[in-house]
């Protein structure tokens, strides 16, 4: 009795251990390639080459930044990204938040034919071309609007945002009618407030891919180097080693030759995902929350 | 004269009725003002292209209107079904998908079982959150990212296997094309596992801790209360997430394969969407490469279809 206890012990210390060396491995490898860039793009250029850079910088420099940032595109590209991220993200949260309010709405008429109306777009689409195409017949080809107008509402936000409105007591909503409140009032004054926790999920998802997005800019608007964005400077720069070069990038790494472009394209990295490392963390119980209600809805 | 009256009735029930449904919007305007307007959004934006379909049966020429196109039936389809880089692509775009369902799905669930016995709660949530940080990230950073760390010069993994004397000379791991595949999923795994495996453990909290006690008392070890409480807990959402990705196994996406991809692993790198983007728009035929999204489409739907038929059967249980 005593020994199969003892040995039960033994093998889940060594499960233990498993389960640690497991996890503490994800962690490395999930934390040192962030780190490395980090190192690289702080560390002098020409020091870099000789190798052997891991997680800090051998000979600190801030010369790389400066270079990057004396480059006019990135501060172009800086000021779109932004842009249609708040703008992306504020008009992403009113649609999801207005749709799914009314689609909770029992009493709503045009509910269920909305509802399926939407859903069927999370598994249909049209593809590329028919898309790449009706932006030209729109007249969007190579304006700022085609980076939000096409993303107002996704199907996917509104259900994750119905679903909490749906958790929420309705005598919440009928009181409020009782009182003399229209149905605008009672989304302004009640549901807006109270689904704060689901809008922050939402606006992060929303921000996250607004901030991530290069297609559309190399798709619609590379013709307009006023309206780059971030993640596009960033591709071509990456790219610009590799054998599609494009003749902006091949001299946008020659205006950099004062420093490498390993150097160059390490702290450019580093810009781009700065802003996101700071915003997640403080998220993270929304967008837990906010997952698991996508995933029981749809 | 019964029959004059029964008519009579249901043409007055139809009036009211008309009338009753007014009389419903009138009270529903908000709601159709909050709601009406995006819905038209949705219809310009996700329906207008399913519109764009007919051009496939079309030798679509820009600048006509609807009418004046010509009508060529399934020549683009024909055509497509003919081309010998078709099935290279469709070859590609199918193992990517497999392996990264596969690889997709199994290691966000070992993930979260093992996240799961972590007894320390702020490593825990310390490993956790870390595991986040990728999803995060753009393809572009990512793709800059892997191309470093495998890179000849100073890239880690080629340092880690020389330190370790596995090689004696770097790899050129971005010219290989048969790595390319691995690659791929490996980039995949590595930037969503943490982001998939939330669900997972959402799941996992959900489990009553009686079960486990229970277990203990039955003198189950670590091992096997996972394998008979904590797996069987969370099947159903296994269940429902694997359907969902079959459903989407073709339509994979394409930025991970344009920005790991170059020249020398073409062969391996290209998918549908790649191709649709290349040789249909690159080159204007826009007819042909709508057929290349329809056949994408078409595929998917009946993937999703057939994955929920054979898991409704199987298990009794359904997404749809």
């Amino acid at each position: 009795m005593r020994r199969s206890s003892h040995s039960t012990s033994l093998s889940d210390r060594l499960f233990d251990v498993f389960v640690y060396v497991f996890v503490t491995g994800v962690l490395v490898i999930t934390l040192y390639p962030f780190l490395n860039v980090a190192a690289i793009s702080f560390n002098d250029s020409v020091d870099t080459v000789r190798g052997g850079i891991t997680v800090y910088p051998r000979e600190f420099t801030l010369k790389n930044y400066e270079v990057i940032f004396s480059y006019e595109h990135l501060g172009t590209g800086f000021r779109n990204s932004a842009l249609r991220t708040l703008i992306g993200t504020a008009l992403g949260v009113l649609s999801s938040s207005m749709l799914a309010y009314t689609l909770s709405r029992k009493d709503f008429q045009g509910r269920r034919f909305i509802s399926v109306f939407l859903a069927l777009t999370m598994y249909v689409s049209g593809g590329l071309i028919p898309f790449f195409l009706l932006i030209r017949e729109l007249d969007l080809m190579n304006t700022f609007a085609v980076y939000i107008l096409p993303g107002i509402v996704s199907a996917f936000n509104v259900f994750v945002v119905r679903s909490f409105i749906d958790g929420l007591p309705y005598a919440l909503q009928e009181s409020a009618k009782i009182d003399g409140a229209n149905d605008f009032t009672i989304y302004w004054r009640i549901i807006l407030p109270l689904t704060k926790p689901a809008l922050a999920t939402i606006a992060l998802f929303v921000a996250v891919g607004q901030w991530n997005s290069w297609f559309d800019t190399y798709l619609f608007n590379s013709q307009s180097e006023h309206l780059t964005t971030l993640q596009y400077e960033l591709m071509k720069v990456l790219q610009s080693t590799q054998s599609n070069v494009d003749y902006r990038a091949r001299n946008m790494t020659e205006v950099m030759s004062q420093v490498s472009p390993e150097s160059v394209k390490m702290a450019i990295t580093m810009v781009v995902t700065l802003p996101i490392l700071f915003v997640y963390p403080f998220l993270q119980r929304y967008f837990v929350k906010g997952m698991t209600l996508g995933a029981v809805k749809t | 004269m019964e029959a004059v009256t029964s008519t009579r009735q249901t043409t007055m029930t139809r009036k009211e009725r008309t009338k009753r449904f007014f009389r419903k919007a009138l009270q529903n305007r908000w709601l159709y003002a909050m709601s009406l307007p995006f819905v038209v959004w949705v219809f310009v934006f996700s329906y207008l292209p399913l519109w764009g379909w007919t051009m496939a049966f079309q030798r679509y020429r820009p600048g006509r209107s609807f009418f004046e196109q010509e009508w060529v039936g399934l020549e683009h389809f024909r055509a497509l079904f003919q081309d010998d880089l078709f099935y290279q692509v469709l070859r590609n775009t199918l193992v990517m998908s497999l392996m990264g369902l596969v690889a997709g799905f199994v290691v966000p669930i070992f993930f979260a079982l093992m996240l799961n016995e972590v007894r320390q709660m702020f490593y825990k949530r310390f490993v956790q959150t870390v595991s986040y940080l990728p999803h995060f990230v753009s393809w572009v950073v990512v793709a800059g990212i892997v191309t470093k760390m495998l890179s000849t010069d100073n890239g880690a993994v080629n340092d880690l296997l020389m330190w370790l004397g596995i090689i004696d000379e770097p790899i050129q791991f971005m010219a290989k094309g048969k790595l390319f595949w691995i690659i791929v999923t490996l980039a995949d795994v590595w930037k969503e596992t943490g982001w998939n495996a939330i669900i997972y453990l959402a799941a996992i909290a959900g489990i009553g801790p009686e079960l486990y006690e229970a277990a203990r008392v039955d003198g189950a070890n670590r091992i096997q209360q996972m394998w008979h409480i904590t797996l069987p807990g969370i099947r159903t959402t296994i269940i429902i997430l694997l359907i969902m990705s079959i459903g989407h196994l073709i339509s994979i996406g394409f930025e991970k394969q344009f920005l790991l991809g170059n020249n020398l692993v073409r062969e391996y790198s290209q998918v549908l969407d790649l191709y649709a983007l290349n040789y249909g728009l690159g080159m204007g035929r826009f007819s042909f490469g709508t057929a290349i999204n329809i056949f994408n489409s078409v595929v998917s739907v009946i993937l999703l279809f057939t994955a929920n038929g054979i898991f409704k059967r199987v298990t009794k249980e359904s997404i749809m």
